[in-house]
């Protein structure tokens, strides 16, 4: 099997889904000369009628897509700077999504929004490293964040045959990702399915996009330790929560990693539902950017900002009761916690869940 | 789907424009007293004094060419061809509703008729309805789009992004703004450098600007316009020169707020293009068309009135195209 690219899986998913389907069409800047790959070989093969070099104005050619969209095309929209989104947000969140309802269900939008290397690229500084896939998903549009090449090849082909906005997030740190995959095989990856990456059973770990790599090789590294479980939303709106619970069903713990800044984040949303409606037997954490954060330049203080491998290892050991602040601290609320049976009662050692 | 030249012919005809503008200026003062009367919440913008630019450049259309509106849209979307009863049932919210009370008085659609919605963001609608016509062209289509606005939209960026890309590709699309000389109390003058003319003329499109108090003169200048479109000629801008002689929205009937003096507006109404239109008439042919919208906005609001109010359990109905998942506010 080759060895292929995720850069490759998002490339080979947009000439794929052309070849296919001949509404599909690409607007962006630099999309004909490829400045970012995502778009190269597409001018050459299918010309300048589904190939669209866009003027630097995010507005409008966002607008513009939804037009085509309204009239029959299935356009995909790139933007090389996540960003670039904050320019067009009143046109995804306020036009695009909203037609559907609005009409009355005459208006289909069946546009792709495909943003490589949002989050993080170590040395962009305040205005290219933003991850805003959280501000998506809040509004209500379908958001999917693919971590590994077959994911982003299957995610990339769902998105672009759904009938509704997608906004598509290749974070920075999971572009650099490889896998051997015959993306011939790969079955288009439903929205709304994510999938456990890793079995365990006494944490679920939670991680978005390239931070499940991250998941894993601290899985790895507390193996001895602790059994955990890795579980990959993919989609982050509509969210698996019949997954989620499930796998929380078998840990009872849960611990998320998540690259938005804190305070309205995704990975809130995630603890705040598994409290709420999921089993639980001890506290949750979550690892994030901090509240309201702005990368700085420096290329230290732009990875002090991220959520990171030791801040994830030391969140998944308080959760279980083995960490600084773990069984000790929890065993001292018992009188917070009260008489109900709560969280801090039943840690004895690290049960299974 | 397309009508012929004929139909559209016969739309284009005295009689017919003055019918079509009766019908606005009749159907917005039936919807203002369904305000009044609490049946249409939220209010409307009355599109009062500015029937002539929604009959004329309406009339220039085919049926399957494309508009976007705006939050001033009841006329366009009438002119169009929207039937008026499931137009007032929309602004009254019920089931029966072009857009089945999804929309309301802002965002009413009827896609079979190219009526892609009017949008209540200012300037909006532009790059959309040029992505619209665009598209038509790549089909293979000789349809057109029109995207209307005010002048309060001219000051949008994304206009100007819409304007550009439109004329760097040869979209074919009019532009019609409708200069009622307010943006919503701000005069255009005290909100607009240069000319509003000069902007589409910056983009190289074709661009008039014309007495948006006459049908007729209005007509030709549309007619010109899509036929440019259609022929491959590109976008033009239009400008119609008009007054909207009632408030910015029905809010202005309790909050009156004060930019404008009663002489004002009645010296604009002096330029009514309904009665100007309506004088180009046989007396006998007016009144049989006066007759005729009076009993079709009575079984409109009949129809309204008589439609469903949309069942709350639907309320998040329409919101993808598929069966999404949507949690409830409260587990």
């Amino acid at each position: 099997m080759p060895n292929q690219s995720y850069l490759k899986a998002l490339n080979r998913a947009l000439l794929d889904e052309m070849e296919r389907d001949p509404a599909v069409c690409v607007f962006g800047e630099d999309v004909r000369s490829a400045a970012t790959n995502v778009t190269a070989g597409l001018f050459q093969r299918f010309g300048p009628q589904r190939v669209l070099d866009t003027p630097i104005s995010e507005q409008g050619f966002t607008g513009f897509a939804t037009g085509a969209a309204l009239a029959g095309l299935r356009p995909v929209v790139e933007f090389q700077i996540p960003s670039l989104l904050f320019l067009a947000f009143e046109q995804i969140a306020d036009q695009a999504h909203k037609l559907s309802l609005m009409t009355g269900g005459q208006a289909r939008v069946p546009v792709t929004y495909v943003v490589p290397s949002s989050g993080s690229r170590e040395g962009w500084a305040g205005q290219h490293s933003d991850q805003p896939y959280s501000l998506f998903a809040h509004v209500g549009v379908k958001t999917v964040v693919p971590a590994t090449v077959a994911d982003a090849y299957g995610l990339m082909v769902s998105a672009i045959r759904d009938d509704d906005p997608v906004v598509v997030f290749a974070p920075a740190g999971a572009m650099r990702r490889r896998q051997d995959v015959d993306f011939a095989a790969i079955a288009p990856v439903p929205l709304g399915r994510g999938r456990v990456v890793r079995s365990g059973d006494q944490v679920t770990v939670v991680a978005v996009g390239h931070l499940v790599h991250d998941a894993l090789a601290v899985a790895d590294e507390l193996a001895a330790l602790v059994s955990v479980e890795v579980f990959d939303p993919r989609t982050l709106h509509p969210f698996d929560w019949p997954g989620l619970a499930a796998s929380l069903e078998r840990t009872g713990r849960l611990v998320v990693i998540d690259d938005s800044n804190r305070s309205c984040g995704i990975g809130g949303e995630i603890i705040a539902t598994a409290a709420e409606e999921m089993r639980l037997i001890a506290p949750p954490k979550r690892v994030t950017r901090p509240d309201g954060a702005v990368l700085p330049f420096a290329a230290a203080l732009d990875r002090a900002l991220q959520p990171s491998r030791e801040q994830l290892h030391a969140a998944i050991l308080d959760v279980v009761g083995l960490g600084a602040n773990g069984r000790g601290a929890w065993l001292d609320r018992d009188d917070v916690n009260g008489a109900d049976g709560s969280w801090t009662n039943q840690v004895v050692g690290v049960p299974r869940g | 789907m397309a009508d012929g030249v004929d139909s559209q012919r016969a739309r284009s005809t005295s009689a017919e424009l003055y019918r079509t503008m009766r019908l606005i200026r009749r159907f917005e003062e039936r919807a203002i007293e369904l305000v009044r009367s609490g049946v249409i919440a939220g209010g409307i913008h009355p599109y009062i004094g500015q029937e002539a630019i929604a009959a004329g450049v309406c009339a220039a259309l085919r049926r399957d060419d494309f508009i976007t509106s705006t939050h001033r849209g009841h006329g366009h979307v009438l002119a169009k061809g929207a039937d008026p009863a499931r137009m007032l049932a929309e602004l009254a919210g019920r089931e029966g509703g072009l857009n089945q009370g999804r929309g309301g008085s802002m965002h009413a659609a009827d896609f079979g008729l190219g009526i892609l919605g009017a949008d209540a963001i200012v300037g909006a609608a532009a790059p959309i309805a040029a992505g619209a016509a665009w598209a038509a062209r790549q089909a293979g289509s000789d349809r057109v789009a029109t995207c209307f606005f005010g002048d309060g939209a001219v000051n949008q960026g994304v206009v100007f992004e819409a304007f550009n890309l439109a004329a760097l590709w040869q979209v074919p699309i009019i532009f019609v703004c409708e200069n009622n000389g307010f943006a919503t109390s701000t005069r255009t003058e005290d909100a607009v450098a240069g000319t509003i003319a000069g902007r589409g003329a910056a983009f190289g499109m074709w661009t008039r600007t014309m007495d948006g108090m006459d049908v007729e003169a209005v007509l030709a200048a549309a007619t010109e316009a899509v036929d440019r479109a259609r022929g491959g000629h590109g976008p033009s801008l239009l400008e119609c020169l008009t007054y909207r002689f009632d408030a910015h929205h029905t809010f202005e009937y309790t909050a009156r707020p004060r930019y404008r003096t009663t002489e004002e507006i009645e010296a604009a109404q002096a330029r009514d293009p309904l009665p100007r239109q309506g004088a180009r008439l046989p007396e006998q042919v007016r009144e049989a068309i006066d007759a005729e919208i009076e009993d079709l906005l009575t079984e409109a609001v009949q129809f309204a009135l008589d439609s469903p109010h949309p069942d709350p359990s639907t309320a998040l109905e329409y919101l993808y195209a598929d069966s999404t998942p949507v949690r409830a506010g409260v587990a």
